[in-house]
């Protein structure tokens, strides 16, 4: 039986604003709740503080980068330290393309900043399945071109 | 932010250590010392942008990490902040061994305590810093 394939989900963590919040929370309720068989994830701040490995986590695992908002930092962080994302989610454009006002509280999210990170952690799930797609069809390609 | 300590959590999300570094930083910035007292993404640090590397620079940091790994620590340290204090959540729970958590998304009871219990010492520090206390 061959594991479940795994996909690295990073979050800005943003500890000074509401989408940072976000960011954090639906990045754990992927890895808790929707896909915990398929999610590893590691605090962004290793990249710089760890011991080097955490440094190939990219290259282990196509990974997602969430952040909350246009610096881009887990974005940036990964492609310099790590390797190229897979994808990338921005919560502050997502609150944009769906009309909804910034959630207010970075403290505790109230029952809105829970409903706002479900729908962000459903779009890192279909980051995922195109992700795990993606590398499926390398796979098919890179056999078709061995036989 | 003239005069303002900048309280620096972790961005730990893999154990419930990160989440209380967190909850004791918006105890002590938004209600114990919020007049004296502000926090920045740790992962601007990471990423060296220049306004957060001034601003810790020339205000006072208090590190608040989960883990031993002390991302908060190294990441002021590294980026030539002023690190006048470090507190860790894993020497927190050694002392208080009856608090034992889980919940990392959502802090449970337990978990709410501790980060009480290390918003108070960070407000402590800040307490003393303000009345010229040695940094680290």
């Amino acid at each position: 039986v061959s594991s479940p394939p795994k996909a690295g989900v990073v979050s800005c963590s943003g500890e000074g604003c509401v989408q940072g919040t976000i960011s954090r929370i639906a990045t754990r309720l992927v890895l808790e709740k929707l896909r915990p068989d398929n999610t590893v994830t590691i605090c962004l701040p290793l990249f710089l503080a760890g011991e080097g490995g955490e440094r190939m986590f990219a290259k282990y695992f196509p990974t997602i980068a969430v952040d909350g908002c246009e610096k881009r930092c887990a974005k940036k962080a990964i492609e310099k330290y790590s390797g190229k994302t897979a994808s990338s989610i921005v919560v502050d454009d997502l609150l944009k393309e769906w009309g909804l006002p910034e959630p207010q509280s970075r403290r505790e999210l109230n029952e809105e900043g829970v409903k706002v990170a479900s729908r962000v952690a459903e779009k890192i799930v279909e980051a995922m399945d195109e992700a795990f797609a993606a590398r499926a069809q390398a796979a098919r390609v890179r056999k078709h071109a061995d036989v | 932010l003239t005069g303002t300590i900048l309280v620096i959590p972790c961005s730990g999300i893999g154990k419930p250590f990160g989440t209380i570094s967190r909850e004791a930083t918006y105890s002590v910035v938004e209600d114990l010392k919020k007049d004296e007292t502000d926090t920045v993404c740790l992962s601007l640090l990471v990423m060296g942008d220049e306004e957060t590397r001034n601003l810790i620079k020339t205000h006072q940091c208090i590190a608040v990490d989960g883990c031993p790994a002390e991302c908060s620590r190294k990441n002021i340290e590294l980026s030539g902040g002023k690190l006048a204090a470090a507190f860790r959540v894993v020497d927190l729970l050694r002392q208080h061994r009856d608090l034992k958590t889980q919940n990392v998304t959502f802090l449970d009871e337990n978990g709410k305590k501790l980060a009480g219990i290390m918003a108070q010492k960070i407000a402590s520090k800040v307490d003393e810093l303000n009345r010229g206390g040695n940094a680290e």
